[in-house]
């Protein structure tokens, strides 16, 4: 496009933040702090995760977005369509055809490679936040991994309800150091997250924060010995395409309570009604 | 038949297309120039140009007509313009000593070297509809002096020759840039200046009346506020003086707060320093009500109030920022939503109750929090003395 | 060769601590030793600098001078330590300076509030300094809150209530409770039975003085009334205008104070 540099931001400003990339695979989990630019648009709609994908994408790279599993939200296309537009790289709905995907609140249900990455859009990178507000506390908490209190939380969760009562955005811990958030997927996908062989980037642009979950690296989600990390399950399997082992969204079809259980991750689902017919 | 959120693209290229047309509106009335809003809304475009801080009136009158009027939507606009700006270089200082003068008040002394300057204010017009301008009456010309004001100099020079006020040096360090590197709490106070100097008009304005009310109180006085215009200037290597690039109008506003003092230094008033582009008044003195308040505990302080927490002020003043989080709440979450709505089916069919069956009783279900024992006071059995 | 010790191991010394806002205002140079099982009174009115002492002494507030020295369990090689043990309070850096408070010492507060998350259950009050050890057991964890209350005479069927629905005196057993339940090796008490009612602190005192006995704990315990001091202290430092004017064993200073100071604060307790 006119006027704009490849993929909209400078170059200077790319090599700043695949610095910062750089130091977040160094040190797995840990928040690098990062000059974040505005971006034409709004903050707390992915511009963390666009950021990162403008400075990793190269010219040859086929790039697939997606927003709550699906290729087709109304932000997904905004997103795919703004690079199409600044950076003219192949886009695709494609998995596994992808090299670099961008997403929000998922993680695709197709296995990725070891020559992929996933950008994840983060809005609040801080597991600590809602327990501590101040950042200059949560850095310490950080330093010196004063970390009782993410327990403090589950335990009141098993106390009130009978069960650990986060259901995305479930915390992890990366490496055996860092606690990091994992960004509000749902918690059936933190599992994924364990010794990925994707390389996996967490952008958050209005609170400038980046970090990263390398290959092959350690990722436990917080629980306790005798009330252990489950996943979601569902008692019936998609609607559409039969799999057992996807997330499932649910979607209202009538006024009378009628409903039905579909993948959220829409290129999945497509592709194994495919295999079928 | 379920079909996929599909057609998006189709869906977000004809909202653009609406929305072009709300915004020109009847096509039977003229359409505004930009040039006319530059003129004739000059404060919104202050505003704009403040809160987005960029110094150009075409491009913030631009941005205002782009946005129908939404100030905010104007700043977020103009700020993503000038993200993509090289910077090229940076200028001297300001003195704002050297300010050439509109307007020039203050609240302290009764008539102080170079005079009061009311300039074009509201402050005194009463607010009554002028009738008039909707029947688009002339306008006289202003009344003009017969000869150029003065330069003045800063009120607060008077105390500061006296030792009566803290003096502010310049350290020569150099500043620290929030629009390229993330702040990094807690911040100086030149870091802070810049925040606020780009935060929210109507944010800060409620936060430091909010002082005044007394949650951070700190007794202040409008020492000066004056609003004039200023040469910008540059050094340049192969001159020898500063080259002026241009000329941007001010406002500026030092408040005199009260004392403050220890073992090893004499009372002295304080200061709370609010500078912003354009013509910015109230939000010049409200960003000097604040500033002061955020030095409390600098200079000793109880921090009681909200408006004296710098990490809440300052992390949530940029309108930007603000409302691109808030407005995100319609992005669609139907994967976090889906997943609360699986645990809480669970919870309740738990709790024995079959989901979907009637529970006629308001919102009685909090959690699944079991009992919620009153207060109770110290002088229950359970704390009696034994006789 | 190591000979056997004479003296009871010191657990925590202060040499020449002085930390002062103005003149007289502050504490102003410090010494004693506190030995292990044993429970040092700071007494003195408000304003007397006992509570900036405190402050100083349990890591909060970097002294102006002089140093404060723990003496860790050797055994425990812990970080910043010396071969002997020594730790120099504010030599260790603030990261080591939490870490010991968190794992071998703990902190009273005189209001509960400033010790408790008011907003979650007593149970999880009581866990955390545990689950901050790294205890994974939601079992263990509910059953060690379940004992624990017992002991602070609390109901232990409240465990699942939050203390902001506690009284007062309840809060402050709840704060005792999670203090104690990791067995620290030292305790900071500031004005533990401040702000309640007599009779409320009648109960509390008495139970205090049972888990100080049952634990044999080591305790710096700051108050401004002589009855909690004559109760839970082995020995008082009584201070006056942020020094120590006079120090012993408690009864001995109770009962005959040798210093004019100390002389008119028994003698004001004592005349109604």
């Amino acid at each position: 496009m006119n006027g704009y540099n490849f993929a909209y931001l400078d170059e200077q400003t790319k090599r700043m933040i695949r610095r910062g990339l750089l130091k977040a695979v160094a040190i797995p989990g840990y928040q690098v702090p990062f000059g974040g630019r505005e971006m034409p648009m709004p903050y707390g709609w992915g511009t963390g995760g666009m950021q990162l994908t403008a400075s990793i994408l190269g010219e040859d790279d086929v790039l697939k977005v997606i927003d709550q599993g699906a290729d087709d939200t109304t932000n997904a296309v905004s997103i795919r369509a703004f690079f199409e537009r600044v950076a003219g790289v192949e886009t695709t709905t494609a998995t596994a055809e992808a090299d670099v995907i961008q997403t929000r609140h998922r993680i695709p249900e197709t296995p990725l490679s070891a020559d992929q990455i996933l950008v994840f859009q983060v809005p609040i990178p801080e597991p600590l936040r809602f327990i501590e507000p101040s950042e200059e506390e949560t850095r310490v908490m950080h330093a010196l991994e004063e970390y009782g209190v993410m327990h403090v939380k589950l335990y009141e969760d098993i106390a009130r309800h009978g069960h650990i009562a986060t259901t995305y955005a479930y915390p992890v811990k990366v490496d055996g150091r860092y606690v990091t958030d994992p960004s509000p997927i749902p918690k059936f996908d933190n599992p994924k997250l364990h010794m990925s062989e994707a390389l996996m980037l967490f952008g958050a642009g209005r609170e400038k924060r980046l970090y990263a979950i390398p290959p092959h690296t350690r990722v436990e989600s917080l629980d306790f010995e005798d009330h252990p990390f489950e996943i979601q399950a569902w008692d019936e399997p998609c609607a559409l395409c039969g799999a057992r082992d996807s997330f499932l969204d649910e979607v209202i079809t009538d006024d009378v309570g009628g409903r039905m259980f579909v993948c959220s991750d829409t290129d999945y689902c497509q592709r194994r009604q495919e295999e079928v017919a | 038949m379920y079909v996929a959120v599909k057609g998006g693209e189709q869906a977000i290229a004809n909202a653009h297309r609406w929305l072009a047309d709300r915004r020109r509106g009847d096509r039977e009335r003229d359409a505004l120039s930009v040039a006319q809003l530059a003129e004739q809304m000059n404060l919104a475009v202050d505003r704009v140009m403040a809160e987005a801080s960029l110094y150009d009136p075409e491009l913030a009158a631009l941005a205002l007509k782009q946005a129908s009027g939404d100030l905010v939507e104007a700043v977020f606009l103009l700020r993503a313009y000038r993200t993509t700006l090289p910077r090229l270089a940076e200028t001297v200082a300001l003195d704002t000593g050297a300010m050439r003068l509109e307007r020039r008040v203050s609240a302290t002394y009764k008539d102080v070297p170079g005079g009061q300057v009311l300039g074009p204010t509201y402050d005194y017009t009463h607010r009554l509809l002028d009738f008039l301008q909707l029947a688009d009456g002339e306008v006289p010309e202003p009344a003009r002096a017969e000869q150029a004001l003065e330069a003045c100099p800063p009120i607060l020079e008077q105390l500061d020759a006296e030792g009566l006020i803290e003096r502010e040096t310049d350290d020569g360090a150099e500043p620290y840039d929030i629009t390229r590197d993330p702040p990094d709490f807690p911040v100086d106070r030149a870091t802070r200046l810049q925040m606020l100097a780009r935060g929210d008009e109507g944010y800060l304005l409620a936060l430091g009346y909010s002082t005044q009310r007394g949650y951070g109180r700190n007794h202040p006085f409008a020492g000066e506020i004056r609003i004039g215009t200023l040469e910008v200037e540059i050094a340049v290597e192969e001159c020898e003086a500063p080259v002026c690039i241009g000329e941007i109008a001010l406002s500026e506003c030092q408040m005199i707060n009260q004392f403050a003092g220890s073992r090893d230094r004499a009372p002295q008033f304080t200061r709370g320093y609010g500078l912003a582009f354009g013509r910015n008044e109230r939000k010049t003195m409200a960003m000097a009500l604040v500033d002061r308040a955020l030095r409390a505990e600098e200079l000793g302080e109880p921090v009681q109030g909200p408006a004296q927490q710098p990490e809440f002020v300052l992390a949530h003043a940029d309108s930007v920022e603000a409302s691109g989080f808030v407005s995100h709440l319609k992005l669609p979450h139907y994967v976090d939503f889906q997943s609360e709505l699986e645990l809480l089916r669970r919870l309740r069919s738990a709790h024995g109750q079959p989901d979907g069956a009637e529970d006629s009783r308001e919102t009685v279900d909090d959690g699944g929090k079991k009992k919620e024992p009153a207060v109770e006071q110290d002088t229950n059995e359970s704390e009696q003395v034994s006789p | 060769m190591k000979r056997p010790q004479l003296e009871r191991p010191a657990l925590l010394e202060a040499r020449g601590v002085t930390r002062l806002y103005g003149p007289g205002k502050g504490c102003e140079d410090i010494d004693f030793r506190l030995h292990e099982g044993e429970v040092l009174g700071i007494v003195g009115e408000s304003g007397s600098g006992k509570s900036t002492l405190l402050r100083t002494l349990c890591g909060m507030e970097t002294p102006d001078a002089g140093r404060v020295v723990y003496h860790s369990d050797v055994e425990r090689c812990l970080d910043g330590a010396t071969d002997d043990g020594e730790l120099d309070l504010y030599a260790i850096g603030e990261a080591r300076r939490r870490a010991l408070l968190r794992m071998e010492w703990g902190l009273v507060h005189q209001n509960p509030r400033d010790g408790l998350r008011l907003g979650v259950s007593a149970g999880a009050n009581i866990g955390e300094r545990l689950m901050a050890l790294g205890d994974r057991h939601y079992g263990q964890l509910r059953a060690a809150g379940q004992d624990w209350m017992g002991r602070v005479e609390l109901d232990p069927g409240r465990i699942d209530d939050a203390p902001r629905h506690f009284s007062g005196g309840m809060q402050q057993r709840l704060q005792i409770a999670r203090t104690l339940v990791t067995r620290p090796r030292l305790v900071f008490m500031d004005e533990p039975t401040g702000g309640l009612d007599v009779s409320v602190q009648a109960r509390l005192l008495d139970m205090l003085r049972t888990l100080v006995r049952e634990l044999g704990l080591s305790v710096v315990l700051v108050t401004h009334d002589l009855a909690v001091a004559r109760l839970l202290a082995d020995r008082l430092m009584v201070m006056c205008r942020g020094r120590v004017v006079e120090a012993g064993l408690t009864d001995q200073i109770l009962d005959d104070p040798q210093h004019a100071y100390t002389q008119l604060l028994v003698s004001s307790v004592l005349t109604p």
